[in-house]
């Protein structure tokens, strides 16, 4: 690889998002103005420096869906399209609470024994689809949305049945206050009423170091990305397909399972009303928009997660709808996949210009040799 | 790779729009509202009396129902009190921290009295109203979810079982086949109330009256933004007998005055009188609407921070003090108030104790 292809592909992966970012800040300004909304005060509201409050909203926001967007990114690698990663942290989240709720364990072993419940669950609701896969051929897509549609019924089915009554809806026990994570306060850099950035923000850390080892360091990260990439050749260079999709599978939901929980430890403290949904979803698009590298989808969560939490006073300052936002994220995503073609058309041209001048300065030589 | 991320790009598109439909009516309303966002009060309203903060529950302002019903209260209190006032509005499945940092702002600008509309704002109040002592907080329908009690937050609760007796005791008395329907947006215990009111006034009248009970979600909050499941769900029980069927469903009540509509049948509106905002072609088919006076709640709130005495901890509006009832707009059951009222005086008078669970 030379120089010259270097900076191409830098400028492959650099270029494609910032296009696909300009692309998307126009269409929303188009938007907001037809709205009859003032695009100034829009980008005004957007773009202000964050308080240190919204710092601290946006950390924790782009922890979650940093891991939501890597339990896509796994099995996007293998081609697999799991859109079921909303129903298996739901599912989890819901079982991890109960656990926790219980208390059979003291206090932080509460946390450890929640975290292993989380991901176990996250994992089998996932694998139920890798297995219908590999055994009866059923496509992930449908199976996850069904499992998704289950999995909500399920819960709200098990939380009105067997949950805490409180106020006018349910919740699981609240964890007690020895199994509370205090979350961190960056040596006293966040005050009190900014709140903190969640303790178990760091599992996020931690699965994307790991991923990225287990991905591009490992055999199996190898016959993930040769499957991925095209399966006949995997299969011919002796591959368990079937073990892979099902155990790329499990990889996903277990970590789709800990989407909540650096959220239930560190605020929520039961499920019920503080229950974020639709993490699930935002991470296919994180993972889409960072490429399915760990560097990208954080870039893509840090994103997501500023456009969310810079919105939420909208309203407030600007008489615009938060809903906005979404329009915004939905066409990054768009863009995103339209840029990175463009730019790897371009890419592919360059490459064979650059062939077909070097054949004809060989071919000239050869030429040369002839005569 | 490319194959993989064009397939990609279609399975997130999909997925939006999968899990967008119920957003998309919401994105709708929400284009209207900005349409006629001048129409808000707050928008207008300069003078030097309180200064209100309103933070609404999912589908906000222009939802005909519950948020409507916040915001006619807070309509009268700017008139009343010459006050101003901020509106907050929650996005679909947002953070718990949102809510949060929308009551934080609100308090940062010094508004005082701020109100939460809908349970969901229990826990961000609880959190935000120990840092601003002096500022009066309200939760409608809301509940402390700690066991520290704030001396600063005022817990707005309704008797909605004795507002479904009621128009339950209408349905029963215009009913031709004794079967009745009831949808409800979310199978939750508040939800439930209004269930449990229904069949009980149903039942008062003629205890041999059938009620079938048709819930769109069993736990997703987007049960109260989904007119497709209204629909659906009441079409359902129009198709099994029922021909009155009563929906306590926030925003998805406008399907099932749709399927009344289709199956020229009645339907019971909840929260605001929906007969005043439906289209006129559904109108002739709203029988009546349970009330439940949010407005009224909301407007006590602020009286109660001009006066210097501000609710706190729980308040109930029940019948004797109008904070629940039933509307007559479009005269279909004005022969049979005389009636209603009958029951209203024994639930008044505690000779009916209305069940809160069915």
């Amino acid at each position: 690889m030379n120089a010259g292809t270097v900076v191409l592909k830098v400028g492959q992966a650099v270029l494609a998002p910032l296009i696909a970012l300009a692309f998307a800040v126009v269409v929303t300004s188009v938007i907001v103005s037809v709205a009859g909304s003032s695009v100034s005060e829009f980008w005004e509201v957007m773009l202000e420096p964050p308080s240190k409050r919204s710092w601290v909203n946006i950390l924790n926001q782009t922890s979650m869906l940093f891991l939501a967007g890597m339990a896509a990114a796994i099995a996007f690698r293998m081609n697999l399209f799991n859109i079921g990663i909303e129903g298996q942290y739901l599912l989890a989240s819901y079982c991890a609470a109960v656990v926790a709720g219980a208390a059979l364990l003291p206090g932080k072993l509460n946390v450890a024994a929640a975290v292993v419940v989380a991901m176990v669950v996250g994992a089998v609701w996932a694998g139920i689809a890798g297995v219908l896969k590999v055994t009866r051929g059923v496509s992930e897509v449908i199976s996850t949305i069904m499992l998704n549609a289950i999995a909500l019924t399920l819960v709200g089915w098990l939380l009105n049945q067997y949950g805490d009554s409180a106020g006018q809806g349910r919740r699981t026990t609240p964890i007690p206050e020895s199994s509370r994570l205090d979350g961190f306060s960056f040596f006293g850099y966040f005050a009190q009423a900014d709140g903190r950035v969640w303790t178990l923000s760091f599992v996020a850390i931690v699965v994307g170091v790991v991923l990225a080892v287990v991905i591009n360091r490992t055999r199996f990260g190898f016959d993930l990305r040769a499957t991925g990439s095209n399966d006949e050749a995997a299969v011919a260079s002796g591959v368990g397909i079937k073990k892979m999709v099902v155990v790329a599978m499990l990889l996903s939901g277990g970590v789709a399972g800990l989407i909540w929980l650096p959220a239930f430890f560190g605020d929520g403290y039961y499920y019920g009303t503080p229950f974020q949904s639709n993490l699930g979803f935002t991470g296919l698009a994180v993972a889409l928009l960072g490429r399915n590298r760990p560097i990208g989808v954080a870039v893509g969560a840090l994103l997501f997660a500023w456009l969310s939490v810079q919105a939420n006073p909208l309203q407030l300052f600007a008489d615009i709808s938060p809903s906005i936002v979404q329009v915004t994220q939905g066409v990054v995503v768009l863009a995103v996949v339209a840029a990175y073609e463009v730019v790897r058309r371009f890419g592919v041209a360059q490459e064979q210009r650059s062939i077909r001048k070097a054949l004809q300065r060989t071919g000239r030589l050869e030429e040369g040799a002839a005569t | 790779m490319k194959r993989t991320a064009r397939f990609a790009a279609v399975g997130v598109i999909a997925a939006l729009a999968l899990t967008g439909c119920g957003k998309n009516d919401d994105d709708g309303d929400d284009n209207e509202n900005g349409a006629d966002a001048n129409a808000s009060v707050c928008e207008s309203a300069d003078g030097d009396g309180p200064a209100i903060g309103l933070a609404y529950d999912v589908g906000g302002r222009g939802d005909q129902s519950f948020n409507d019903s916040a915001y006619a209260g807070l309509e009268n209190a700017v008139e009343e009190y010459d006050a101003t006032c901020v509106e907050g509005e929650a996005t679909d499945g947002e953070a718990e921290s949102a809510r949060e940092d929308r009551l934080r702002n609100m308090a940062d600008q010094g508004l005082n009295p701020i109100i939460g509309v809908g349970f969901a704002y229990s826990e961000s109040v609880n959190a935000v109203a120990p840092d601003f002592p002096d500022i009066s907080f309200a939760v409608i329908d809301g509940f402390d979810p700690d066991t520290e009690p704030n001396d600063n937050v005022a817990y707005l609760g309704f008797a909605e079982e004795q507002g479904s007796f009621l128009v339950g005791v209408a349905a029963a008395l215009k009913t031709e086949t004794d079967q009745l329907g009831f949808v409800g947006g979310v199978h939750n215990d508040l939800i439930k109330k209004f269930e449990a009111g229904f069949v009980a006034g149903a039942t008062a009248v003629n205890p041999d009256i059938k009620v079938a009970v048709n819930y769109i979600e069993e736990s997703d909050l987007a049960g109260f933004n989904d007119p497709e499941g209204g629909n659906q769900a009441a079409t359902a029980l129009y198709e099994g007998g029922a021909d009155i069927v009563y929906h306590a469903s926030g925003a998805s009540g406008s399907g099932v005055f749709e399927a009344a509509a289709t199956a020229d049948a009645w339907a019971i509106g909840v929260d605001s009188d929906q007969y005043l905002t439906a289209p006129a072609d559904q109108q002739e088919h709203i029988l009546t609407s349970m009330l439940k006076r949010v407005d009224v709640a909301t407007f006590n709130m602020v009286e109660s921070v001009v006066d210097g005495e501000p609710l706190t901890s729980y308040v109930v509006y029940d019948l004797s003090q109008d904070g629940v009832g039933y509307s007559t707009s479009g005269g279909f059951i004005d022969d049979i108030t005389t009636d209603i009222d009958e029951y209203a005086d024994q639930i008044i008078s505690g000779e009916i104790q209305v069940p809160t669970a069915p």
